[in-house]
């Protein structure tokens, strides 16, 4: 646990206060989740009652493009100065890595969502329909964050070593994340527009928790043999 | 100390390694030469864990290397080609970072020494962005030395450094060696060997072509040693 857990804690640490002091991933995924936003909002009316069954896909595509844009960097900027190579010398379980980076990219794509759904409901005029879907809601946008960049984490390591890693990235991504990208628009749909929507997305949660479970083991145990590629 | 038996490395098609079998005691420090591709620097990155050989053995203290044994990989320091560095952080903020993942517990005062040491402190708080490659390289030498390793690998340590910095990294082996570390440096610089080193080793075509006690010797010699036309007694 000694080489697990603290370098872990330690990579996603760098990781956050790498992307404090220079703004560069979060910047171009806020700006692109704005524009994302600001687009659907020009292109729909938002007082048409029809258009409020878009929110719950729109905040899975800005998920899913926003946190490509972070996942596609996340390993990238390591390859820079061998960086990864100076974790491997180091003291290091190769999962350790992997859940650091994984902390990172996933704090990363929260704070894009705590700032572009409310947005997106204000621009929208979203109106919940009841305050117990809150939760439910909550817990459905972290179940299916957790999926996407638990996947992402440990394709977005596979697709650096390519030199074309940006496109490769996407092409290797989506059809591994169908499966929770459906549940995760299913069970959102759901909780957000229907009164007694949070029994029914009970199994598109359960889906998502079942797929979060076997891709994070598998990035967990994977990561290393990825490294060595 | 560092054994390795047989070792081979094929890459591709490659045979990069062919049999190596080198033997390095503690304390000592050795030089290992030849020609681009001879498979210096492969060799030295199997030794650091960051490839796996294809066939042979490793051990570290008489041990046999596995690669999930830590507290091997913790006595080793590695100085490749790159830095391992990040442009963002200064020194301190990037030598803080390397001393949680060695577990270093209140590295305050060994990264303030050390970058005395390495002639950065003027410079400690800024970021490494704007450092040159010689100030970059003197930092990355005290990122390898941060955990006061027994064994330092280092890939072309000279690279980039003035003269100033060289006498200063040369005194600092010196130091090093005195203490007990065992040194192993791929390096193509024949003055600094003769300088730091006991023992060279000359890599030809994946096998060890010679290996041969230097203390002493000429410059002239070493570069005779690594042409292959050196009298050896």
């Amino acid at each position: 646990m000694k080489h697990l857990l603290a370098p872990a804690l330690a990579i996603a640490r760098k990781d956050l206060y790498a992307e404090w002091k220079t703004k560069q991933t979060i910047t171009t995924m806020l700006i692109f989740s704005g524009l994302v936003i600001l687009t659907f909002s020009f292109a729909f009316d938002p007082s048409n009652q029809a258009v409020s069954a878009l929110v719950p896909g729109m905040i899975w595509v800005i998920t899913i493009f926003a946190g490509i844009l972070g996942l596609n960097r996340s390993f990238t900027t390591e390859k820079q100065h061998d960086h990864l190579h100076g974790m491997m010398v180091a003291p290091v379980d190769p999962s350790g890595i992997y859940i650091g980076k994984f902390l990172a990219n996933l704090v990363f794509v929260l704070v894009v969502q705590v700032v572009s759904i409310p947005l997106l409901f204000l621009l929208f005029d979203f109106q919940v329909p009841a305050y117990s879907s809150i939760f439910y809601f909550l817990l459905i946008i972290f179940l299916g964050t957790f999926g996407f960049i638990a996947v992402g984490t440990l394709l977005a390591a596979l697709a650096s070593h390519a030199k074309s890693s940006e496109m490769l990235l996407p092409i290797l991504l989506f059809p591994l994340v169908t499966p929770v990208i459906i549940a995760a628009v299913q069970a959102t749909r759901l909780v957000l527009t229907e009164q007694e929507g949070a029994a029914a997305a009970l199994s598109w949660m359960q889906l998502m928790g079942a797929y979060d479970v076997i891709f994070f083991a598998a990035g967990f145990l994977l990561f290393e043999y990825v490294l060595e590629v | 100390m560092i054994e390795t038996k047989a070792l081979t490395k094929t890459i591709g098609e490659k045979m990069i390694l062919r049999g190596v079998n080198l033997k390095v005691n503690k304390g000592e420090a050795v030089a290992v030469l030849g020609t681009n591709g001879a498979g210096k620097s492969t060799w030295l990155k199997i030794v650091a864990g960051l490839l796996k050989p294809s066939s042979g053995e490793i051990f570290l203290k008489g041990q046999p290397r596995k690669k999930d044994d830590f507290e091997q990989q913790k006595v080793l320091g590695y100085l490749g080609h790159q830095s391992f560095l990040y442009d963002a952080f200064s020194p301190v903020e990037n030598l803080k970072f390397f001393a949680r993942l060695y577990h270093i517990s209140s590295p305050d005062t060994r990264i303030n020494k050390l970058i005395e040491d390495v002639g950065l402190a003027y410079f400690k708080h800024e970021p490494v962005r704007s450092f040159s490659r010689g100030m970059i390289q003197r930092l990355a030498i005290a990122r390898a030395i941060l955990h006061k390793p027994d064994i330092l690998l280092l890939d072309e340590p000279h690279t980039g450094l003035d003269q100033q910095a060289v006498s200063l990294f040369n005194r600092l082996l010196l130091d090093l060696k005195a203490e007990g570390v065992t040194i192993i440096m791929v390096t193509h610089d024949f003055q600094q060997i003769s300088t730091v080193c006991d023992r060279a080793v000359v890599l030809r075509k994946g096998r060890i072509a010679e290996d041969e006690l230097i203390r002493g010797r000429p410059v002239s010699w070493i570069h005779s040693l690594y042409e292959g036309e050196a009298a050896t007694s």
